[in-house]
């Protein structure tokens, strides 16, 4: 039996062990904003937080996550949108949007760890994240704009 | 059973599609029926229904429907009794901005105020008008319907309102918004108040309506941000890849590995151990053509997405491959080449080449080649169906719902009106969501599990089992004078057709793929001949982001290049010097299209010059792994003109600081959405020319995920992408593909300033370069 939160409730999970953490939010809990695009931690799409820190859901198993601190995009921030979140809308950043939960999630981790990016830092940390649509410029834009709301 | 005749009807109606997909489309004349007086029931309770965009079955959103408006002249809105105005998103929202940048051309029209507008999608349904989100003509097609929609409904706002005022209509007026005012008092009443006495008014005549002067258009061509972002970036369950259906089943297809295979045997007893996996149900082969039809195969059934997968890895399936396992992509590559050096099919003719040739002199030619490539949006293909009792429910992220509903309804031997597809968010699409097959084989796995069924492709099918954006081999040669410039032009392209997936065996490309950048070239050359070389299809071919226009921009604008150092001139000066004299060409077969949509050169060269005063063209000297390249290219009726600038390194890594577009599109609906567009442009368009192939070996695919078929990320994307539009007022054009087919060629001129090597074959990975 694993146990972990997710959102900050507790959850347990009792099913095969392997099953990556992506399909037990989307298909188990139904928490669907994290999304599916690889399976291989190519594309970031999957990103979740491990207490604060991003990781890539698709390839972490269930049974990686016993007593974990899971967040996902739609518990980043209950009432209201997040800094990030505004940033995104500010700069008008989606196209399809399909990526961009993975996107949210990856900048979150970076400004936790690096509250004021530089292009360089933001290329770094942010290249594990593919948008088909192309909107890395914009993606940058509002990384910048979010770290200056937060200081 | 299904007669000759009937099949080729069939046949007739998708090559239809695939036409309406390449030709520049010509405004269609469905808008008989959307202005029916028979629209105008008045309903006085508003019925919600379940929110089927998101199809989640716990959700308690409800959205209304334009049908219970108290007020819904026509198909496209509907204005409920609160003033909440009711707009119709037919087509699908893809990225391309649909959902913002079509109801604010109505909301404009009727003098809406936007914050009070709700935006519906719309089921596929033909009484919209065409749904098939190709081709980049959604505003194209609709800007006019959804302009008299809006006009329409603020006349008869305003007529109940003279109505219940007892005064003429001409002295009321829809000001400033969401409200009709009386001009010789302060009386005014909002929209929400009129609607039920306005839907008692018979309809008026297209004659009476009063459009809005440009100079008053309050959101056309005002830069607007996408309606759903905050949805969008909140998580909201809007995809296709979200939707949960009550006691839903999950599938993976383990499909043929090579186009046209069939399963010999299988051994399904390991997938059956899987937990979670309750069984396999084989998929039958398609018939040639393999048109919109699954490839066949076994499916796993499973209860979670993740067990199917895993249940389809343990099957152990014995395959017949099948006659395409001759597939091997270098020695097709050298067969393309061979074919583009003989004479084909003459496309074009203008005045004699052959003559002038014969003349002797200087000839300048080159071959050019460019592979195959896979969509990858990054939401792979996903459908959920439900089959009860003949009636078919499907949510897919579609590009086509009505062909959605034809194909299953053919697969399933049902009828069209049996089956609904609601239309979901499209997480990327490209082209690929217009093809059905994947929401075929959720309905044929549905009717036989009799369960709701979601079917989910992995990134290793997608990528696999695509239908292809063709790989193609062109040969280009002219004769030069001794000012460099070219008196003759021959172009020859050869490139297995899209036609193949809807006709067995067809080998030479349609009108409407030569029509993407090959019938005509924008120069000034006295002699020209365009021609098409015939190619056999060994895998499914179908039409990604701008098409044909991907290669054939390539070859004729790096040709373009080459010419101009030939010459020994500035490239730039040199393009605008071979665009020439202002003048009208001939570009295509369409006569509605070309009357309306004349090829205009002094646009196109107006773009160039555009660009190359935004980029200072010219101020910095290339060389030195340094430089700058252009390409122009007009497409989807759009002239777009793209100045790429490089810095390549001793060991051939590429970097692009800057890309510098102009583009003249007509009147352009909301420009924030069409800037969105070609700054992705750029970055699709990097994907392709740096990384971007497909290859097969024995007809097997060989690149599966993202790390064998490579995408722009952020740090290798161009850097910095600008858009400058031109104002215009000629008559909208496209705005979601044309960015693309200049971009290689533009990059790849670049890169021959910055370091003297040419790229013919794309892509530059294929060059010593990354």
């Amino acid at each position: 039996m694993v146990h972990l939160k997710v959102n900050g409730a507790p959850q347990s999970f009792d099913g095969d062990p392997d099953m990556p953490l992506l399909w037990y939010l989307r298909d188990i809990l139904g928490l669907t904003g994290t999304k599916f695009g690889c399976g291989m931690a190519l594309c970031g799409a999957c990103t979740v937080l491990d207490s604060g820190k991003a990781i890539r859901s698709c390839s972490t198993k269930m049974s990686a996550v016993d007593g974990r601190d899971i967040t996902t995009i739609e518990g980043i921030s209950p009432h209201g949108p997040h800094v990030v979140q505004k940033a995104w809308a500010e700069v008008n950043v989606p196209q399809c949007g399909y990526c961009q939960p993975g996107q949210i999630m990856q900048t979150i981790s970076l400004l936790t760890s690096t509250p004021h990016p530089t292009d360089d830092d933001i290329d770094e940390q942010m290249a594990g994240n593919i948008c088909r649509c192309g909107t890395y410029q914009r993606i940058r834009a509002a990384i910048h704009q979010a770290a200056k709301e937060t200081a | 059973m299904i007669t000759q005749t009937e099949i080729g009807q069939e046949i007739n109606v998708e090559r239809a599609t695939v036409e309406r997909a390449l030709l520049p489309a010509t405004r269609r004349h469905f808008l008989q029926g959307i202005f029916s007086a028979s629209a105008f029931v008045l309903c006085t309770r508003v019925l919600p229904r379940p929110l089927h965009a998101a199809a989640l079955s716990t959700t308690t959103e409800l959205v209304p429907s334009i049908d219970s408006a108290p007020f819904h002249p026509g198909v496209y809105l509907g204005i409920q009794s609160d003033g909440t105005v009711l707009i119709v998103a037919h087509r699908s929202e893809m990225g391309n901005g649909v959902r913002t940048s079509l109801p604010r051309i109505l909301a404009d029209e009727l003098d809406a105020d936007w914050s009070r507008v709700q935006i519906i999608q719309a089921d596929g349904d033909e009484k919209f008008g065409g749904q098939d989100t190709d081709g980049s003509h959604s505003v194209r097609d609709f800007f006019d319907p959804l302009r008299e929609a809006g006009a329409t409904a603020r006349l008869m706002l305003i007529r109940a309102a003279a109505q219940q005022w007892g005064i003429p209509e001409s002295q009321c007026a829809a000001d400033p918004v969401h409200f009709v005012t009386d001009k010789n008092s302060t009386r005014k009443l909002g929209y929400g108040e009129l609607a039920a006495a306005a839907a008692k008014l018979p309809v008026p005549k297209k004659e009476e309506l009063k459009f809005k002067s440009p100079q008053d258009w309050r959101y056309i061509g005002k830069p607007a941000p996408g309606y759903d972002v905050s949805a969008v970036c909140s998580g909201k369950p809007l995809f296709g890849m979200d939707v949960r259906v009550d006691g839903m089943l999950y599938a993976a297809v383990a499909h043929p590995p090579v186009l046209g295979g069939k399963v010999k045997s299988v051994d399904d007893s390991a997938a059956l151990k899987v937990k979670g996996v309750s069984k396999t149900i084989p998929i039958v082969p398609f018939t040639a053509p393999h048109a919109f039809q699954p490839l066949g195969g076994v499916a796993v059934i499973a209860d979670n997405t993740w067990s199917a997968f895993k249940g389809r890895k343990a099957l152990k399936i014995d395959w017949d491959n099948g006659p395409h396992a001759v597939y091997n992509s270098d020695q097709y590559k050298k067969q393309l080449r061979e074919t583009s050096r003989q004479p084909g099919k003459v496309v074009t003719t203008v005045g004699d080449v052959d003559a002038q040739f014969a003349k002797g002199g200087v000839v300048l030619e080159a071959d050019y080649y460019a592979p195959h490539l896979a969509h990858a949006s990054m939401e792979p293909p996903v459908a959920v169906a439900d089959v009860k009792a003949n009636k078919v429910t499907v949510w897919s992220p579609t590009q086509d719902p009505v062909t959605v509903r034809t194909e299953v309804a053919k697969a399933l031997g049902v009828t069209k009106e049996d089956v609904v597809c609601h239309v979901t968010f499209l997480g990327g699409a490209f082209g690929r969501k217009s093809k059905p097959d994947f929401a075929v084989e959720a309905a044929l796995l549905s009717k036989q599990t009799g369960k709701p069924v979601k079917v989910v492709w992995s990134r290793e099918d997608d990528i696999q089992f695509d239908y292809y954006h063709a790989v193609a081999a062109m040969y280009i040669k002219a004769a030069l004078d001794d000012r460099g410039q070219p008196t003759a032009w021959l172009q020859r392209s050869t490139f297995p057709p899209i036609e193949s997936t809807f006709v067995k065996d067809a080998t030479y490309g349609s009108d409407g793929e030569m029509g993407l950048g090959w019938t005509a070239i924008p120069f000034d050359v006295p002699h020209f001949r365009s021609e098409n070389g015939p190619a056999v299809a060994h895998v499914r071919i179908g039409w990604l982001r701008s098409v044909a226009n991907i290669y054939h921009a390539f070859a004729v604008q790096s040709f373009a290049n080459e010419l101009a150092y030939r010459a020994q001139r500035d490239p730039g000066e040199y393009l605008i010097g071979l665009i020439g004299p202002a003048r009208h060409i001939e570009a295509g077969k369409d006569p509605e299209t070309a009357e309306k949509y004349p090829y205009d050169t002094a646009r196109l060269r107006h773009v160039a010059e555009l660009a190359m005063e935004k980029a200072g063209w010219g101020k910095k000297r290339s060389g030195k792994g340094w430089g700058q390249g252009i390409a122009v290219h007009r497409s989807f009726l759009t002239y777009v003109a793209t100045v790429v600038e490089v810095e390549v390194d001793g060991s051939g890594a590429v970097t692009i600081p800057r890309v510098i577009t102009a583009l003249d599109a007509g009147i352009v609906a909301n420009p924030e959405m069409v800037r969105q567009q070609f700054e992705g442009a750029a970055v699709f368009g990097a994907s392709l020319a740096r990384t971007g192939e497909i290859t097969a070996t024995n007809g097997v695919i060989d690149q599966s995920n993202f790390h064998d078929y490579q995408l722009s990320r952020m740090d290798t994307a161009p850097k910095h992408v600008e858009v400058h539009i031109v104002e215009s007022t000629a008559p909208p054009a496209g705005a979601g593909e044309p960015g693309v087919p200049p971009f290689a060629p533009a990059l790849c001129n670049a890169i021959y300033a910055a370091t003297g090597k040419r790229v013919r074959d794309l892509p530059l990975t294929r060059n010593g370069l990354s």
